[in-house]
C-alpha cells in the first residue's frame, strides 16, 4: 500500500492504495464517484476521462500513485442537478446524450477545451473530442452542445 | 390516429427527462451499483473453438483464500435459448464448447484479482473436435456437427417460401438481372459492457440487476435455468449504456450472477471486459445473398427470387427470426407481384450472431438497393425512377401478407432528392466524387411475441397520488433511445402535464407491468399506445368527476396545461385529482396494447415481418473516393424518415444521426472477422468505429405520415434510418469511380481491387461470385392475399 494525497473536486483526500491501482478504480471504488465510466479499461474509448490539473486524462491508464499531489476533477465536481455547469445543461438541450454513458467524459473533455480556448471552431471541438467514443449520437449533437456554450454564443 | 395532440407537449423538441441526471453523472448503470460484502465474479472461457470437455478441475481454485463460489456446467444443467425453437445454450458449457470464448466456469471472490487468479487455477481438459469457420465448411462438413447429429448437420434453420407464381413472373419479364452480395458481420459495440448483479434480498428472494433490454425475458429464463418459480425472482434492468440489440438476449453472466448469489448468500457482480463483449456478441450476421429480379421494359418488377445464407455462429439465439428478416421485408417498399425467398442459417464455431439495429434487414436492403441501381442502368432508367415505378401504396397488402398502412415513402424520396440535387449531380461530379441514393423501411414492433401467448405485448399502469403527482409504470427499458421520455411525453400530453413533472418507473419485474422489451422498434408503438390508453382512461375519470362536481356537462370540461378547464374556470390539476379521488377512490388506470389480429398470416414464418406499421426512409449520400489509396469518405448525408409523428423531434433527430453514424461504420469499416476461429481483434482499438472526425454533416428530414393506429400517429425511428444509408454510400462509390463493390465494408483494398479489375478491362467489380452448394427444400407455396397485386 502506498500513501497518496489527491485533491479531488476541491477536497483533499489522503488514501492508501496498492501501487497497481488505477485512478479509475480509485475514483469509482475508493471514492464512490461513479460518474466516471469505463468502456474498455485499455485506453481505447475515452469513457474514463477525468481532468488532472485541467488536462483530460484517461483514468484507466493512470496509476493513482502517479497522480499524487494532483488536482483531479470528475463530473461530480463541475456541477450538480440544481446548479449544473452550462455544458451539462447544453448537452440536454441539444440531445447530446442518448444512453448517457459517454457523457461525463465528453463534458469534461469539452470543459478542458473551453477553459483553455473559450471560442474554439467546430474543427477544434471535433479534434478535442476525437478520443472520446460515443456509440449513440453520431457526435453532431455533441458538437452543437459544445458550440452553444462558447464565449461568443453565451 | 390514436388521439390528436393539442397541447403542444407531443411534438416539442424537449430534452430527455433524465438529461440532467445523465450530464451530472448521477445515472446509476449496472457497474455503478455496489453492496457491502459484494463478491466479484469472473467467467472462464474456452480457448478451443470446438472441443469436448473431458474434465474441469476446480480444486486448486476452490482452495484459494478469498474464493467463495465456483460454478461449472453441471451446476446449471438446464438448456435455454431466447426463442422456443432454439433451446441450445447452457449457462456454462455442459459437454462441449463451440467457440473461443464460450463460458465454461464461473468464480466469485472477495476481489477481482483473486477471481482472476482462481480462473487461472482451473484446469480444463479438452478433446479437440473438427472446427467449422465458414458457411461453405458448415454445409460440407459431415463429421461432428456443432449441435446434435442430423443428416443436414450444421444447418440451424431453413426457410423456403413462394408467394404467387414466380416462374410466370420471370416468363413475362423483359429483362432479368441476377446479383450476388456479401455483407460482413459486425458488433454493436455499445459503450457500456454487459453486466449483472445478483443479490438475495431479506425476504429470501433473488434479485438480479442487469444491463438488459429485455427484463421480462431474463425473468423467464432465470426461472427456467435456476429452476425457481418466477415469483421468487425479481429482475431490474438498469439504464443501459447503449444496447442496439446487444442486450436483447439472455447471457451466461446473468444466469451465473443469480446462481452465485444463491450459493454464496452474498451479492455477486459480473461485468464483462470489452474482449468478452466480442465473444458474447449476438451482432450482425454475415450474409451471403443472391437476388434475381424480372422487370418490364419500363422497369416494373414482375417477380423476385431472394436467397440468403446467414452465418449464425455457434448458437441459435434470435437466429430463426434473423433468418426470416433477411427475406420478409423486401416487399414493404416495392410492389413485388410474385416473390420467392429461400434462406438458411448455418452454425459455425464462432460467437453467436443475433439482432443488431435493423435486425436481419440491413444486409438484404444493401443487396436489393444496389441490385436495383444496376437494373436501372441496364434499363436506361435513373435510380429514382425505377424505384418510384415500384413503390408500395399506403393501405395495401403485400404478396407475402404484410399490411401496409401509413406510408410516407414518396415524400421521403422527393425530399432527399430535391434537397441534395441528386438528379443533377449524378454522373456530373468530378472523378472520385459521387452521389448515391437508396431507400429503406422497418417495422414498428414484431406482430408476435417471442413465446406464444395471447396476452398483451405491452401494459402500462398510471397512479395519481394526493398531491396530484402522477407515476407511470412500464417495463420498457430505456437503452438510450428515450423510451422513458416517450412515455412521459405521451402521458403528459394526455394529462396536460409537463413530461419532466411525471415520475416514470420502468423495467422492474416487481414494480411494473409487462412490456416485452426494447427490441424490434416496438416500444413507442406498443408501450406508447398502452400508456396513451391508460392516460385517456385517467383523463376520463378526472373530467367526469369535475363535471359531476360542478354539475355541468362533461363536454364542457377539458384538459389544459396543468389544469382542468371547466367553462371559464380553471381547476389546478392537483385539486382536480383530489376531487376525482374523492369521487372514484384510488386513481389507478391501466392500458394495454396487442397488435391487430388480422396481421397474422397463416403461413409459417408470419411471426416476423407482420407489424402494426412500417416506418420509411430515403437517403442520399455524397462521397469522395481516393483512387490512389482506395479510401472512401462520406462528405454529406441527406436522410428523410417517415416516423409517423415525431413525439419529440429532438430525440427523433438524435436517432437519425445515430443511425447514420452506425450505418457509416458498417459500410466503411466495421467488421467482426476471424483468423480461423480466433477473433481478429476483440478490442476497440482493432475494431474500427468512425470517430467524430469521420462523421459527415447530416441533413435530417422528419416526415410525418400520422399513422392511424400509432400513439398520436407515431411509428418508429430507432432502427429504420440506418437501412438506406449503407446502399446509398455503395451506390455513390459507383458514381464516383465506376466500380461496383458487392461486398461490404468498403475497405480500401476492395476499392483498389475493383479499380484494378476495371483497368484490366473487367467490369470493375469486387464481390462474391459463388454460393455454397446447397439444395433448398421445395418452397411452401402461399397464395397471395386476394387484394395484393399479382402477376
Ligand atoms: S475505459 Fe476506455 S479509455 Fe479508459
Ligand atoms: S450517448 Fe451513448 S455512448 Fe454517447
Amino acid at each position: 500500500m502506498e500513501p497518496v494525497t489527491l485533491t479531488v473536486n476541491g477536497a483533499t483526500r489522503r488514501l492508501f492504495v496498492p501501487p497497481q491501482r488505477t485512478l479509475l478504480e480509485t475514483v469509482r471504488e475508493d471514492l464512490g464517484l461513479t460518474g466516471t465510466k469505463h468502456g474498455c479499461e485499455l485506453g481505447e474509448c475515452g469513457a474514463c476521462t477525468v481532468l488532472i490539473d485541467g488536462v483530460p486524462i484517461l483514468s484507466c491508464l493512470t496509476l493513482t500513485v502517479n497522480a499524487t499531489d494532483c488536482e483531479i476533477v470528475t463530473i461530480e465536481g463541475i456541477g450538480s442537478m440544481t446548479e449544473p455547469h452550462p455544458l451539462q445543461r447544453s448537452f440536454g438541450e441539444h440531445g447530446a446524450a442518448q444512453c448517457g454513458y459517454c457523457t461525463p467524459a465528453m463534458i469534461l473533455t469539452a470543459k478542458a477545451l473551453l477553459d483553455r480556448d473559450p471560442n474554439p471552431s467546430e474543427e477544434t471541438i471535433a479534434e478535442a473530442i476525437a478520443g472520446n467514443m460515443c456509440r449513440c449520437t453520431g457526435y453532431l449533437s455533441i458538437l452543437s452542445a459544445v458550440a452553444a456554450v462558447t464565449e461568443e454564443n453565451q | 390516429m390514436r388521439s390528436e395532440p393539442h397541447l403542444g407537449i407531443v411534438g416539442r423538441a424537449a430534452p430527455r427527462v433524465d438529461a440532467l441526471a445523465q450530464a451530472t453523472g448521477r445515472v446509476k448503470y449496472l457497474d455503478d451499483l455496489s453492496y457491502s460484502g459484494m463478491l466479484h465474479g469472473k467467467i472462464l472461457r474456452s480457448t478451443e473453438a470446438h472441443a469436448r470437455i473431458v474434465a474441469v478441475d476446480t480444486s486448486a481454485a476452490k482452495a484459494l483464500p478469498g474464493v467463495h463460489g465456483i460454478l461449472t456446467g453441471e451446476d446449471l444443467p438446464v438448456a435455454f435459448g431466447l426463442l422456443p425453437v432454439s433451446q441450445d445454450e447452457h449457462a456454462l458449457a455442459v459437454d462441449k464448447v463451440r467457440h473461443i470464448g464460450d463460458p465454461i466456469a464461473a468464480v466469485a471472490a472477495e476481489h477481482p484479482d483473486i477471481a482472476q487468479r482462481a480462473m487461472e487455477l482451473i484446469e480444463v481438459t479438452y478433446e479437440s473436435l473438427p472446427v467449422v469457420t465458414t458457411m461453405t465448411e458448415a454445409v460440407e462438413t459431415t463429421e461432428e456437427p456443432i449441435h446434435g447429429d442430423g443428416p443436414r448437420n450444421n444447418r440451424d434453420r431453413e426457410i423456403s417460401l413462394e408467394f404467387g407464381d414466380v416462374d410466370a413472373g420471370f416468363d413475362i419479364a423483359y429483362h432479368i438481372r441476377e446479383d450476388v452480395f456479401f455483407y460482413q458481420g459486425n458488433n454493436h459495440a455499445a459503450l457500456e459492457a454487459h453486466g449483472a448483479l445478483g443479490v438475495v434480498e431479506d425476504d429470501g428472494r433473488l434479485h438480479v440487476f442487469s444491463s438488459t433490454q429485455v427484463p421480462h425475458y431474463l425473468h423467464r429464463i432465470l426461472a427456467k435455468v435456476l429452476e425457481m418459480p418466477e415469483s421468487r425472482i425479481r429482475v431490474t434492468a438498469t439504464p443501459t449504456g447503449g444496447g442496439f440489440g446487444a442486450k436483447t438476449d439472455v447471457f451466461s453472466h446473468e444466469l451465473v450472477a443469480g446462481q452465485m448469489a444463491l450459493i454464496t448468500g452474498r451479492p455477486v457482480k459480473f461485468v464483462l471486459t470489452r474482449e468478452e463483449v466480442f465473444y458474447a456478441h449476438r451482432g450482425r450476421h454475415p450474409v451471403l445473398m443472391w437476388v434475381k429480379t424480372g422487370f418490364t421494359s419500363d422497369g416494373r418488377i414482375t417477380a423476385m427470387s431472394f436467397r440468403t445464407f446467414i452465418d449464425g455462429g455457434a448458437y441459435g439465439s434470435y437466429g430463426a427470426a434473423s433468418l426470416l428478416y433477411t427475406g420478409q421485408l423486401q416487399t414493404i417498399t416495392y410492389r413485388i407481384p410474385a416473390y420467392r425467398f429461400e434462406g438458411v442459417r448455418l452454425f459455425t464455431n464462432k460467437p453467436a450472431c443475433g439482432p443488431k439495429r435493423g435486425h436481419g434487414t440491413p444486409q438484404p436492403r444493401f443487396g436489393l438497393e444496389v441490385h436495383l441501381d444496376k437494373a436501372a442502368d441496364d434499363l436506361g432508367l435513373d435510380p429514382v425512377t425505377i424505384r418510384k415505378r415500384n413503390l408500395v401504396s399506403p393501405n395495401t397488402v403485400t404478396v407475402n401478407h404484410l399490411r401496409i398502412t401509413s406510408c410516407g415513402l414518396t415524400e421521403c424520396i422527393d425530399r432527399v432528392v430535391a434537397d441534395s440535387g441528386y438528379l443533377d449531380k449524378r454522373r456530373h461530379l468530378p472523378q472520385g466524387h459521387g452521389i448515391g441514393f437508396a431507400i429503406g423501411a422497418y417495422m414498428s414492433g414484431a406482430g408476435l411475441p417471442i413465446y406464444f401467448n395471447d396476452m398483451p405485448q405491452s401494459e402500462v399502469m398510471i397512479k395519481v397520488d394526493r398531491g396530484g403527482g402522477v407515476t407511470v409504470y412500464s417495463m420498457a427499458a430505456d437503452c438510450g433511445q428515450g423510451s422513458t421520455t416517450m412515455l412521459a411525453t405521451v402521458v403528459g400530453e394526455a394529462l396536460g402535464l409537463d413530461p419532466s413533472d411525471l415520475v416514470v418507473i420502468t423495467a422492474d419485474t416487481d414494480l411494473t407491468p409487462v412490456d416485452l422489451g426494447s427490441y424490434s422498434s416496438r416500444v413507442t408503438f406498443m408501450a406508447g399506445n398502452a400508456a396513451l390508453e391508460a392516460a385517456l382512461k385517467l383523463t376520463d375519470l378526472v373530467l367526469t368527476a369535475i363535471a359531476d362536481e360542478l354539475d355541468i356537462d362533461q363536454d364542457a370540461v377539458e384538459i389544459g396545461h396543468g389544469v382542468v378547464v371547466a367553462g371559464d374556470r380553471e381547476i389546478p390539476w392537483a385539486e382536480a385529482a383530489r376531487i376525482a379521488e374523492a369521487r372514484w377512490g384510488l386513481l389507478v388506470t391501466t392500458g394495454t396494447y396487442k397488435p391487430p389480429k388480422d396481421i397474422k398470416g397463416d403461413y409459417r414464418g408470419a411471426g416476423v415481418g407482420p407489424s402494426p406499421a412500417y416506418s420509411y426512409s430515403a437517403c442520399v449520400a455524397d462521397v469522395k473516393c481516393d483512387p490512389e489509396t482506395g479510401h472512401v469518405s462520406v462528405e454529406r448525408v441527406w436522410l428523410a424518415h417517415d416516423v409517423g409523428r415525431a413525439i419529440n423531434p429532438l430525440l427523433v433527430r438524435g436517432q437519425i444521426e445515430g443511425s447514420v453514424h452506425m450505418a457509416l461504420g458498417e459500410v466503411l469499416m466495421e467488421e467482426q472477422t476471424f483468423r480461423g476461429a480466433l477473433h481478429s481483434g476483440p478490442s476497440l482499438l482493432d475494431y474500427k468505429i468512425p470517430t467524430v472526425l469521420e462523421m459527415p454533416r447530416v441533413e435530417s428530414i422528419i416526415v410525418e405520415s400520422i399513422d392511424a393506429e400509432g400513439p398520436f400517429g407515431a411509428k418508429e425511428v430507432g432502427q429504420g434510418p440506418l437501412l438506406p444509408v449503407i446502399p446509398a454510400v455503395v451506390n455513390a462509390v459507383h458514381d464516383a469511380l465506376g466500380i461496383r463493390l458487392d461486398a461490404i465494408p468498403l475497405r480500401p483494398d476492395k476499392v483498389l481491387a475493383a479499380l484494378d479489375d476495371l483497368e484490366r478491362g473487367g467490369p470493375g467489380r469486387y464481390g462474391p461470385t459463388d454460393l455454397p452448394d446447397y439444395t433448398f427444400r421445395s418452397p411452401l407455396r402461399v397464395d397471395p392475399p386476394p387484394e395484393a397485386v399479382t402477376v
